[in-house]
């Protein structure tokens, strides 16, 4: 670990090699070692990648070969109220998503950043829902909630008995939170790594000055972690468009549609009403918002986020 | 000491998501050592009057073990091959000097940005046209694709803190890039490597849309997926799923025991700050 302190900057470094790259066969390591990791890439990542833009002109049912179809497949997309429905959900889901786990993550994060025994012991159990499977806890809670035999038999209330994943209007919340129980704990950890990094002089500083701690996190911790705060939220954004099998197991994407994001109405689109071009279309859309939204957060992060020596730990 | 009163918010706070954390994962474990009649009768959250294990024996008959190899299998199989691919090609677009290499890397990296559902239809069309449908390759071929861009940006901010002159010392001695990768590279580099390999054996351990979609017979059913038949097949044995559950964790569960504070820090280290 020690060798990722104390580093010479990456930009000379880069510049000295790029220098003397003209001369000698003495050029590093050959090409011959990236292929591997290349193939494996392209044939299962870049290629489907292409090939998905090109099945969404096809009519395909999955078994039989693709046909032609021109631009059918997106006009029957664009068209159909399910994955209208399913885009307006993705945002609401998203954005709902969003402001609760976010804030919840920091500030567990900070909580968990401080130096007492207890809070470590609680750092550990936090962490607990990191090595569930999706599918393990979609079938704990599908039981947890079950009006019946769940929660609400143990504390006798009316309002845990409410029919969680069979109410169309609750169904979404439900979801939500779920992801929230899953996901948090790796963000908290994320922001409790970046709150270690702050210089402790700092708060020394401030609290000789008379800031109290509400001052403190305002003035000193919020600006501090603004880097650990962007990539938190790229991957909560990016990575809410990823949050299918969770969902497909706890409520199949129903009441009703009720939970039916894009990512799920393309499963069910190609894999049980066989129509792989219109799923295709659907997955198209998928990586242009992902894309889209990986693409805007790191220009707001500096485009040269991706070659910080911080990451070494 | 950074805060010196006891910071009571905070405080609360903690304690509170510790109670949504614990009270589902509590739940499991009652519940699967309820007796199957006893679980419409007793309390969800009280200790079971009469505790078994009969919910586990009959998972354990049920084909578990199968399912558990499968998912090593896969898990060892990709991870393994995440790890030496994902060096190599480190190593290349750190320390080449070519313009492609760091083409390369940019192209590794767009992947972290690929949402991997959305390209499930055209490798589930490649994976039934080169004859892999149902069988275990199936899982550890697209898994390996998609841990690799991840393992690529930690691992080269590892190896890009290796200090120049240690290579220019070996190239000195005359070692070819192919005695420095194992000689150099590779022990120095361990840390990342544990870390990426914990992190990807999790990932893989736990994936769910690649054995959905491709594959179909229980023979090469793994783990999460075995869940979701145990559901439909015990469907009014909720003990026994629950059971399935706790199953499927303990042994992820006993890795973190042991490498806790690996995969902590490797977690958290490899998102960047």
């Amino acid at each position: 670990m020690a060798l990722s302190t104390d580093q010479p900057d990456i930009g000379t470094r880069t510049t000295a090699q790029r220098t003397n790259s003209s001369g000698s066969g003495r050029g590093g390591p050959s090409f011959l070692m990236a292929v591997p990791a290349l193939a494996f890439f392209a044939a299962f990542a870049l290629i489907p990648l292409g090939g998905v833009v090109v099945l969404s002109f096809m009519e395909w049912d999955g078994l039989s070969s693709p046909q032609w179809a021109g631009l059918a497949k997106w006009e029957q997309t664009l068209a159909d109220p399910v994955t209208r429905h399913a885009m307006w959900l993705t945002f609401v889901f998203t954005a709902v998503s969003y402001v609760f786990q976010a804030p919840v993550a920091l500030l567990l994060g900070v909580f968990m950043a401080g130096r007492q025994r207890y809070r470590a012991f609680l750092s550990v159990l936090y962490f607990l829902p990191l090595v569930f499977s999706a599918a393990a806890v979609g079938i704990t809670f599908q039981s947890l909630l079950d009006p019946n035999f769940g929660l609400s038999r143990a504390f006798n209330s009316e309002f845990l008995g409410q029919n969680w994943l069979g109410d169309p209007d609750l169904a979404l919340f439900v979801v939500v939170f779920v992801v929230a129980w899953c996901f948090v704990p790796l963000h908290s950890l994320l922001y409790q790594a970046g709150v270690r990094q702050i210089p402790e002089s700092l708060y020394e500083a401030a609290t000789i000055d008379g800031a109290g701690r509400l001052a403190r996190f305002v003035n000193i911790t919020l600006p501090q972690l603004r880097y650990t705060i962007i990539t938190s939220s790229t991957l909560m954004l990016v990575g809410s468009l990823t949050y299918f099998d969770l969902i497909f197991v706890l409520t199949g994407g129903g009441p009703g549609g009720a939970t039916r994001i894009l990512p799920l109405d393309m499963y069910l689109t190609g894999f049980r009403s066989y129509d792989m071009g219109q799923a295709s279309a659907i997955a198209v859309i998928l990586v242009a918002v992902g894309l889209a939204l990986g693409l805007a957060l790191n220009r707001l992060s500096g485009a040269s986020k991706m070659e910080s020596q911080q990451a070494g730990l | 000491m950074r805060y010196q009163r006891p910071n009571v918010v905070g405080g609360l706070a903690g304690w509170l998501w510790l109670l949504v954390i614990i009270v589902p994962i509590y739940y499991i474990v009652v519940t699967s050592l309820r007796p199957q009649a006893d679980y419409y009768d007793e309390n969800p959250l009280s200790i079971p009057g009469n505790p078994t294990l009969d919910a586990y024996q009959l998972v354990l008959e049920n084909e578990f073990v199968r399912y558990l190899t499968n998912s090593v299998l896969v898990t060892v199989a990709a991870v393994a091959v995440i790890l030496a691919v994902s060096l190599m090609a480190s190593y290349y677009v750190v320390r080449s000097t070519s313009r492609l290499a760091k083409r390369t890397l940019e192209l590794i990296l767009l992947g972290i940005a690929i949402p991997l559902q959305a390209t499930i239809i055209p490798v589930y069309y490649l994976i039934v046209q080169i004859g892999l449908y149902d069988t275990l390759w199936a899982l550890i071929l697209p898994s390996i694709a998609f841990g690799i861009p991840i393992s690529v940006l930690i691992i080269t901010n590892f190896v890009r803190d290796i200090p120049g002159e240690l290579f220019e010392s070996m190239r000195v001695d005359g070692a070819s890039e192919w005695r420095i990768l194992p000689t150099l590279v590779l022990p120095l580099s361990r840390p990342a490597l544990m870390t990426v390999g914990i992190y990807q054996a999790l990932q893989v351990w736990n994936g769910f849309l690649f054995p959905l979609v491709l594959t179909q017979s229980a023979g090469v059913r793994v783990l999460p997926l075995s869940l979701w038949s145990y559901q439909g097949e015990f469907s009014t044995n909720v003990p026994a799923v629950l059971a399935a559950v706790t199953l499927s964790v303990l042994p992820i569960l006993a890795a973190y025991v042991v490498g806790r504070r690996q995969l902590v820090s490797g977690l958290t280290a490899g998102f960047g700050k």
